[in-house]
């Protein structure tokens, strides 16, 4: 702010104000979630409503946490999160090797089609890749969610990554190549190794993507067993309406992987955005 | 064009088709090491993403029969006939429009702010940055059911608010019980949780913009109003055209707080929007080629915005 001293701490203090009152309607949904997972039932759903609790109780994560299989859905969205994460961070890579650094017939118009695929509404597919997976035997498995979640990811990491690896200098691959190295021996130990960031924040976004994923698996996934936890919180609040404690409880321990990778990796993961976002 | 190519390739000294053809081939064999790259790619985003946009086409033109495939019947143009007269649809896509229509501008304005406030020099920036983009890396099933809570009528924070704090109202408010009501829920949330996003990329945005620029005119005496309305939001212009097209694309397809808040379009199919009726018809009533046709019919209308947008907003930045 370039202003006379004394306009300036006005407009600090109305800055300050207007920052700390955003977050305040930020943070209060979050809030209210916390306190009632720790309130007991009966104070739930108490008129006027208190965001400090009168007392605090962990019952509702015990009861949550030993019902309806939870730990077995949690194990299943970190399963298909992790391997949806190192399979797209491997194909999206080779992707993005290829169309950024290597010269092919054909080049243009494959990258023209898979760039189509970040202008389709994912849930728009949905119909049709039902019935694909429907026929290759795939709904009602976990394997099913991974490769419409890889795929389903592919357009935007690999257009992320392409800009990485084409700003890595070609003398650095020119080194290799005279060395009488491959492409492949391009790919691991050059491409690879100075795209780290890049790299890190496909893996990030395709994490949280997976996590939080909740249109597909609703419709793909229908044994109970193998239902992750959006799904599964779902369709715990639709039976419990009115355990408000426990779906908070559940939701808090769904929250929290998200919230440790977000704010661990936060400068990655904006800088990604900002990146991938301006690009497009 | 067609024509000028085709004298060309008639002058002597041109290679002739065939062994024009037999350089590509070439070509295309000494990179093969490029294609085995692609393979594993492609492969995966020719039979989940291609094969799947041609396969429901095809099916938005049959009376789909899921069990026997083979037994559908061709109904030509009657999927979309029906669309386009059903009351259903067209109160869902009223729905959708007028989501994309508080959310997206909503969406940008506060995001706005918030990129410009987070620009300036201020203690607690990260915390800051990182509170406000919190709401968005949270998944929509728990946002969604957060504020069901919050505007439950019998104790939500909402109707207390309105009730006994501001006196607004005298009677709780049945937020989701009525069709027109429950839009307000939804679409708050809409906006709660996208602000963050935007104002990520506004801020990236606003860091280009060169420091000098803004001291120039604050040295000419330009306030900070006038500087934003001359300096940073031109400037801005491309990030904003960006941000508009992504967020109407997003809104179009809202989806997840629609189907859970309204428990799939109550009352009486009222509060659909676009994506829950075509998951109902679909997956509830088994109707596939009708939800087929309802995704096309999206699917255009969205291609054919976002292709609007980006012309006229391109027209209006060259001057």
């Amino acid at each position: 702010m370039f202003l006379p001293t004394e306009r300036k701490t006005r407009y600090q203090v109305l800055m300050y104000l207007l920052l700390v009152g955003g977050l305040v309607i930020v943070a209060v949904p979050f809030l209210f979630m916390v306190s009632t997972s720790v309130k007991p039932q009966q104070y739930t759903f108490e008129y006027p409503p208190r965001l400090v609790p009168r007392s605090v109780t962990l019952n509702n994560y015990v009861q949550a946490l030993s019902k309806d299989l939870f730990f077995l859905y949690f194990l299943n969205s970190l399963t298909v999160a992790v391997v949806t994460t190192a399979c797209t961070v491997l194909a999206s890579s080779l992707l993005a090797y290829a169309f950024g650094r290597l010269e092919f017939p054909g080049k243009e118009p494959l990258f023209y089609a898979l760039l189509v695929g970040m202008m389709i509404p994912p849930v728009t597919l949905i119909i049709p890749q039902f019935l694909v997976a429907k026929s290759l035997k795939l709904l009602n498995s976990h394997a099913g969610l991974v490769v419409v979640y890889v795929t389903m990811n592919l357009s935007m990491q690999t257009f992320l990554l392409r800009g990485f690896f084409e700003s890595i200098p070609g003398e650095l691959e020119d080194a290799v190549r005279i060395d009488g190295g491959g492409r492949w021996k391009v790919f691991r130990h050059v491409i690879l190794p100075l795209s780290r960031p890049g790299l890190a924040t496909v893996a990030i976004f395709t994490f949280l993507y997976s996590w939080d994923e909740f249109p597909w698996a609703h419709v793909a996934i229908k044994e109970t067993t193998r239902r992750t936890l959006p799904i599964a919180i779902a369709l715990f609040q639709n039976q419990h309406l009115t355990q408000w404690g426990q779906v908070f409880a559940a939701s808090i321990v769904g929250l929290v992987p998200v919230v440790t990778v977000f704010v661990l990796f936060q400068r990655h993961f904006i800088q990604g955005i900002a990146r991938s976002g301006l690009k497009g | 064009m067609a024509a000028l190519t085709r004298e060309h390739s008639r002058q002597p000294g041109q290679p002739s088709p065939l062994a024009r053809c037999l350089t590509l081939l070439q070509r295309t064999y000494r990179a093969r090491t490029a294609y085995l790259f692609l393979l594993p790619g492609l492969v995966l985003f020719g039979i989940f993403v291609i094969y799947p946009m041609l396969y429901s086409l095809r099916i938005s033109f049959y009376d789909w029969n899921v069990i026997k495939p083979a037994r559908s019947e061709w109904v030509g143009m009657d999927n979309y006939k029906t669309l386009l007269i059903s009351p259903v649809l067209r109160r869902a896509v009223l729905n959708t429009l007028a989501y994309t229509v508080t959310t997206v501008p909503g969406q940008m304005i506060l995001a706005l702010v918030v990129a410009i406030l987070l620009d300036q020099e201020i203690r607690g920036k990260t915390l800051f940055r990182v509170a406000y983009y919190l709401p968005v890396v949270t998944s929509w099933v728990i946002a969604t059911l957060v504020f069901e809570y919050l505007f439950n009528s019998q104790a939500g924070l909402i109707n207390y608010m309105l009730r006994d704090v501001l006196r607004l109202v005298h009677e709780p408010v049945r937020w989701l019980a009525d069709p027109i009501l429950a839009m307000v829920p939804i679409h708050l949330l809409g906006i709660w949780k996208g602000v963050g996003w935007s104002a990520v990329i506004l801020l990236a945005a606003l860091k280009e913009i060169p420091a000098d620029l803004q001291e120039a005119a604050a040295v000419d005496g330009a306030g900070p109003w006038h500087r934003l309305r001359d300096i940073t939001l031109p400037l801005l212009r491309p990030t904003l055209v960006f941000l508009l097209v992504v967020l109407v694309i997003g809104a179009l397809n809202v989806y997840i707080p629609v189907l859970l808040m309204t428990n799939g379009g109550q009352p009486l199919d009222l509060t659909h929007s676009a994506l829950t009726l075509m998951y109902k018809e679909t997956f509830d009533r088994l109707n596939f080629g009708g939800g087929a046709a309802t995704s096309y019919l999206l699917t255009s209308f969205v291609f054919v915005v976002s292709i609007v947008q980006i012309r006229l907003l391109r027209q209006r930045m060259e001057y």
